[in-house]
């Protein structure tokens, strides 16, 4: 596969298939379908080729691409992966992958146009993740977001209007700070080299003046860390949650979160690395709001999606924590456990969107011995819970393992903290599968169907499949993550602490 | 090689039976049968191996789990006469009790689902033994922690049991809190997670004594929960919501015995820290008398059995905390034996009699004699009456104790000695003798279900011998054996048979048999009469101390209905509706006045302009 551009090919494929289906008749839904799995299944097929080719010994970016785009002001269409790139570009893949069969099961209104906006949004999903060219992840960024608009007012439940403007207005607040950072690092670098360029390599190489980057590290931090969600600014995501349907709210918290994450980690820690050293140790204090209020107002929600809603604003800060220790092992595990809390919360919403779609409620307290009736799913939503409160043997263990470990030397308190955060996880889990699958049957549920056939059930055993292998195996990914890892380190450790 | 079969046969096997097996029940139950004999035939050698060798050389094999800069896990097995001992418990008493769930389980509708249960449980325990450090004990740990949660739960439609399974698992989260935690503060001490290589850190001086405290006591947590100590022992008596096998094996002989195997096996830790042994110590021997106290006024036969568990825990923790891993090992053996037999043998009294209350069978003796003969020899070995099991494992602990020079604790030892034997007689006298209550026909159970039964009578009556005092090499060699690089506590675990000690508990034995026979074998009586003449006390008992009352009334509420809801609240009334949404109305508000402003008549622009530019003229005049 020499030569073939393979990163355009993954961002290329959805939108062509975007195109394909504008001229579509809304009838033609088996052709819709077909489209959108084809295309999907080819990104997945791509992204995990780059994650068996990627040259872990080599390290750095690979798979580069670049074209001059405008080059009196220094943009390209510039990309390439590392080690944390891929892990996030194969997340996304299985994410859309299974949200595409999802859909296929929940979606009966409007498919074409549904699909259209799923693809486009996840084009920018993948653009975001590969870009090296500032203007080209901002631009990404905002088609990642904007389609969200459309997909929750139109195709969302209760309180769908509502949900949707909060969460685009939001959204559009903190990129808005985030494209003020941008601008600000592309002038002022470009003052400093006397090169303007959004090149974001080129940029990261310049030694940016300590107090400038302890300044423009903030907007960016708040600007990427409105979608993290960092607490106090995350009340849009539960909701968002709560009124998108099963697909969008697989895609918003497996992956958008993570972009907010992402940006963080590759845009204000990778190209201010004082910034980051400043910084870092109060988002380490921050992220204890994320874990404790998120995780008890979890607790005593009663609506299933709310309560995974507040429970990924809890486990993201694990995340920040993980960010904000600095060393290898803690942002490695900070990596594995977007990777990891992806893929559970994408699962999570598929079950309960399954469930949500036949009985029209997601109130715990209406629902009692499911498991009788829908054993798959009781199953496969067990193996979600379990994942998300840590037990090991599925990825989340793994990376959060890594993350406390990481933290433990220099943020113990927190550690405490955030390994009781787990227990919290644990008791509203179980406390959820408890009231909604075990006890009684009642007889109102009769109605309820098992997922049974091939397209219900794959996305749920291929979600759970991904749990297992990375947390039986967890080198498989780890490994990869870890040589994107070591030199970002590496770049914010070799600064001098001021 | 064969040491990886041990694991990867029960997980394989489990995963075989959930996926493709579980509408053929019988195969299902073949198959994990199979999967725990071919373990304990891959055990057996290593176990016959021993007595030549009780110096071996310690075999690891170990790959690499996650190696990134600056942090190598491994997953590993670790082979020395200490988990030799305890695979061969879990493989040989897993074994009789998957062969008596054959018989047990029969025409139940989860079948398939219970042998795929108790295979995961048995390749997550033959983890925690064979592990050859912290994390993959602490992985292993969990794991059962699972297997436990699911068959506690195997009744998931009974609310019940959806509820001490739940209360299981969180209730060791808690423990599992301080020991990850624990786990982390030994990492960042010696750098390693790998229990030889702390073990040489700790030798060597490495460790300030402050933080060997620390670690201990936070790895004791660890155990706290897993062996149900005070005071995390709540979940243990609700767990009997599971099947009665699942009692024997997990919630008795294996699972709640790997807190103290734990423990054992990080003895060097303890043996450095001499401040958290003593609290160790007294954890456990308050448990054990505690727990015997509450015995005294139940009566379900399973929750009588499952508190004289918690109370024999206790004794093992109290083993370990005044050095005596020896003693607590050998006790952790023949407990395995005689209380897997005591649970077996009331699964099968439940069995015929369909109830659980000791006061609705009675005279079941004639009736179920295999039953009855084999119960009885279990009883006589938990109470540890000489020549049974239990005396000499029993009186291990209680001379490592009186060696420890801590008579406090000793005094404690033998008084629960002997209230064991009072409510073990009760159990006995009222089940099997007494007056006949019972309804319908009960008769012996079928043979998959008594052989097991026979076979594990056999090991409660002899295993004993396995630690006699003129045998060498005796078990105590073999523990000691584990710890051998720390020379210091070695000495305790050196076994001296005390006649003193030894004639003490046989005096409190035969004291308390006394006691309890004569109390309840009287003619006539239909419900405790402890109940009618210590009212107050029985009540205090009966409701356990009231401890499970106040976590739930205190504990439980305070975060469920306390602190979340008012989180909760702040989050839905100050955050949402009054800052953000507030924050959204005031702006609507703005723009609704600033609305007012655009009228669309020429006059009222070209005066707000005029205006403006005066204002400005006003500022530069001021400026300039």
């Amino acid at each position: 596969m020499e030569g073939f551009p393979i990163i355009s090919a993954i961002i290329a494929a959805p939108l062509v298939a975007v195109i394909i289906l504008l001229f579509l008749k809304d009838e033609m839904l088996w052709l819709v379908r077909a489209i959108s799995v084809a295309t999907t299944s080819l990104c997945l097929v791509l992204s995990l080729y780059m994650l068996w080719a990627y040259d872990k010994a080599k390290g750095g970016y690979q798979f580069v691409e670049r074209i001059e785009w405008v080059k009196s002001l220094g943009i390209s269409y510039y990309v390439g992966v590392d080690g944390i790139s891929i892990a996030m570009i194969v997340l996304t893949s299985f994410v859309i992958f299974t949200g595409v069969f999802v859909s296929w099961v929940g979606v009966k209104q409007r498919v074409r146009e549904h699909y259209i906006f799923l693809l486009l949004l996840v084009a920018g999903v993948f653009g975001v993740f590969v870009s090296l060219d500032l203007l080209f992840f901002y631009l990404f960024y905002e088609l990642a977001v904007i389609p969200m608009y459309p997909l929750i007012g139109i195709w969302g439940s209760a309180n769908r209007e509502y949900a949707t403007m909060k969460l685009t207005l939001y959204l559009s607040f903190g990129a808005v700070f985030a494209l003020l950072g941008i601008l600000s690092l592309y002038f002022v670098a470009g003052a400093q080299s006397g090169v303007y360029t959004f090149d974001m390599l080129a940029i990261g190489k310049l030694s940016l003046e300590r107090s400038y980057q302890i300044k423009v590290f903030l907007p960016l931090l708040f600007g990427f860390g409105v979608l993290v969600p960092l607490a106090p600014f995350h009340s849009w995501s539960p909701i968002g949650h709560a009124a998108a349907p099963s697909a969008v709210s697989m895609l918003h918290a497996g992956v958008l979160m993570k972009l907010g994450a992402y940006g963080i980690l590759r845009i204000a820690m990778g190209m201010l690395p004082a910034g980051a050293q400043f910084w870092m140790p109060y988002v380490a204090v921050l992220c204890l709001i994320n874990i404790f209020y998120g995780g008890l107002v979890a607790m005593s929600r009663k609506d299933m999606k709310f309560m995974i809603g507040y429970s990924s604003s809890s486990h993201m800060g694990y995340v920040l924590l993980g960010l904000a220790t600095l060393n290898y092992i803690g942002v490695n595990g900070a990596v594995l456990l977007m990777f990891a809390h992806g893929i559970m919360t994408a699962l999570a919403f598929s079950l309960i969107g399954f469930i949500y779609d036949q009985a029209h409620t997601r109130m715990m307290y209406d629902f009692s011995g499911l498991a009788k009736k829908l054993p798959f799913v009781a199953v496969a939503f067990a193996i979600m819970g379990f994942a998300s409160s840590g037990l090991p043997g599925l990825a989340n263990f793994v990376a959060e393992l890594m993350v406390f470990i990481g933290a433990f030397k220099d943020y113990p308190f927190q550690v405490v903290i955030a390994v009781f955060g787990i227990i919290v996880t644990a008791t509203y889990m179980l406390r959820c599968i408890r009231d909604v699958f075990f006890r009684e049957p009642q007889d109102k549920w009769d109605g309820l169907k098992d997922a049974t056939t091939f397209v219900e059930r794959l996305p749920f055993v291929i979600l759970i499949a991904v749990l297992l292998v990375v947390g039986f195996y967890p080198s498989i990914i780890v490994d990869i993550i870890n040589t994107g890892v070591v030199p970002l380190v590496d770049k914010i450790n070799a600064v001098p602490h001021g | 090689m064969d040491i990886w079969a041990l694991l990867v046969i029960p997980l394989i096997v489990s995963v075989f039976i959930a996926l493709v097996t579980r509408k053929n029940e019988e195969l299902s139950s073949y198959l994990s049968i199979g999967a725990v004999v071919i373990g304990f035939l891959i055990v057996l050698p290593y176990l016959l191996k021993l007595p030549g060798d009780p110096h071996m050389h310690p075999i690891e094999q170990a790959f690499t789990w996650i190696s990134i800069k600056g942090l190598k896990i491994e997953m590993g097995t670790l082979i020395d006469p200490l988990s030799i001992i305890m695979l061969f418990v879990v493989t040989f008493v897993g074994s009789l009790i998957h062969i008596y769930s054959k018989g047990y389980m029969h025409g139940d509708p989860g079948y398939s689902r219970f042998f795929a249960c108790l295979s995961l449980f048995i390749f997550s325990m033959l983890g925690i033994v064979l592990s050859n450090n912290l994390i993959m004990i602490f992985v292993f740990w969990e794991l059962v922690g699972l297997a436990s949660y699911l068959l506690i739960g195997y009744y998931f439609e009974k609310p019940s049991a959806a509820d001490a399974a739940k209360k299981a698992f969180l209730v060791n989260r808690i423990g599992d809190f301080g020991f990850i935690l624990g786990i982390f503060v030994i990492y960042y001490a010696t750098g390693t997670f790998n229990f030889i290589e702390v073990e040489h850190h700790i030798a060597a001086g490495h460790v300030s004594s402050g933080t060997l405290t620390l670690a201990a006591l936070l790895i004791f947590c660890g155990a706290v929960g897993k062996s149900a100590q005070f005071p995390l022992h709540v979940w243990l008596p609700d767990a009997m919501e599971g099947p009665t096998p699942v009692s024997a094996l997990i919630h008795a002989a294996t699972m709640v015995a790997a807190g103290v195997y734990m423990l054992a096996r990080t003895s060097f830790l303890y043996a450095a820290a001499p401040d958290a042994m003593v609290i160790v110590a007294y954890i456990g021997g308050f448990t054990a008398l505690m727990a015997a106290l509450i015995a005294l006024a139940q009566s379900d036969i399973k929750r009588i059995i499952a508190f004289s568990t918690l109370s024999s825990l206790g004794y093992m923790v109290l083993a370990i905390g005044v050095g005596g891993t020896g003693a607590g090992m050998f006790y952790l053996m023949t407990h395995a034996f005689f209380k897997a037999l005591l649970f077996l043998g009331a699964g099968s009294v439940i069995h015929a009699c369909h109830t659980n209350e000791i006061w609705e069978m009675g005279q079941l003796y004639p009736k179920m004699k295999t039953t009855a003969v084999t119960f009885f020899l279990g009883s006589l070995a938990m109470m540890g009456v000489f020549p049974f099991s239990g005396f000499w494992s029993k009186d291990e602990i209680l001379s490592a104790t009186f060696q420890s020079g801590n008579y406090f604790l000793f005094a404690m030892g033998i008084l629960t000695a002997f209230i064991t034997a009072v409510f073990i007689s009760k159990l006995v006298v009222v089940t099997f003798f007494g007056d006949k209550k019972y309804h319908g026909h009960p008769h012996e159970s079928p043979k998959v279900m008594t052989i097991p039964l026979i076979i594990l009578s056999v090991f409660a009556v002899v295993a004993g011998f396995a630690g006699f005092p003129g045998l060498e090499p005796n078990f105590g060699t073999f523990v000691h054996t584990a710890g051998a690089a720390l020379g210091e506590h070695g000495a305790h675990a050196e076994h001296h048979f005390n006649f003193m000690v030894a004639s003490l508990s046989t005096i409190a034995v035969l004291g308390g048999i006394l006691l309890g026979w004569s109390i309840y074998s009287r003619k006539g009586m239909k419900s405790d009469v402890m109940a009618e003449r210590l009212p107050f006390t029985y009540k205090f008992l009966e409701n356990r101390f009231y401890i499970d009352h106040i976590y739930d009334t205190y504990f439980v509420a305070w975060i469920y209905n306390g602190l979340a809801k008012i989180l909760n609240y702040i989050e839905v009334n100050i955050i949402i509706i009054f800052i953000i949404n507030g924050s959204a109305y005031t702006v609507r508000q703005i723009g609704k006045g600033l609305r007012l402003t655009t009228t669309g008549q020429l006059q009222n622009y070209a005066f707000v302009m005029v205006g403006g530019v005066l204002v400005l003229m006003i500022i530069f005049a001021a400026i300039l």
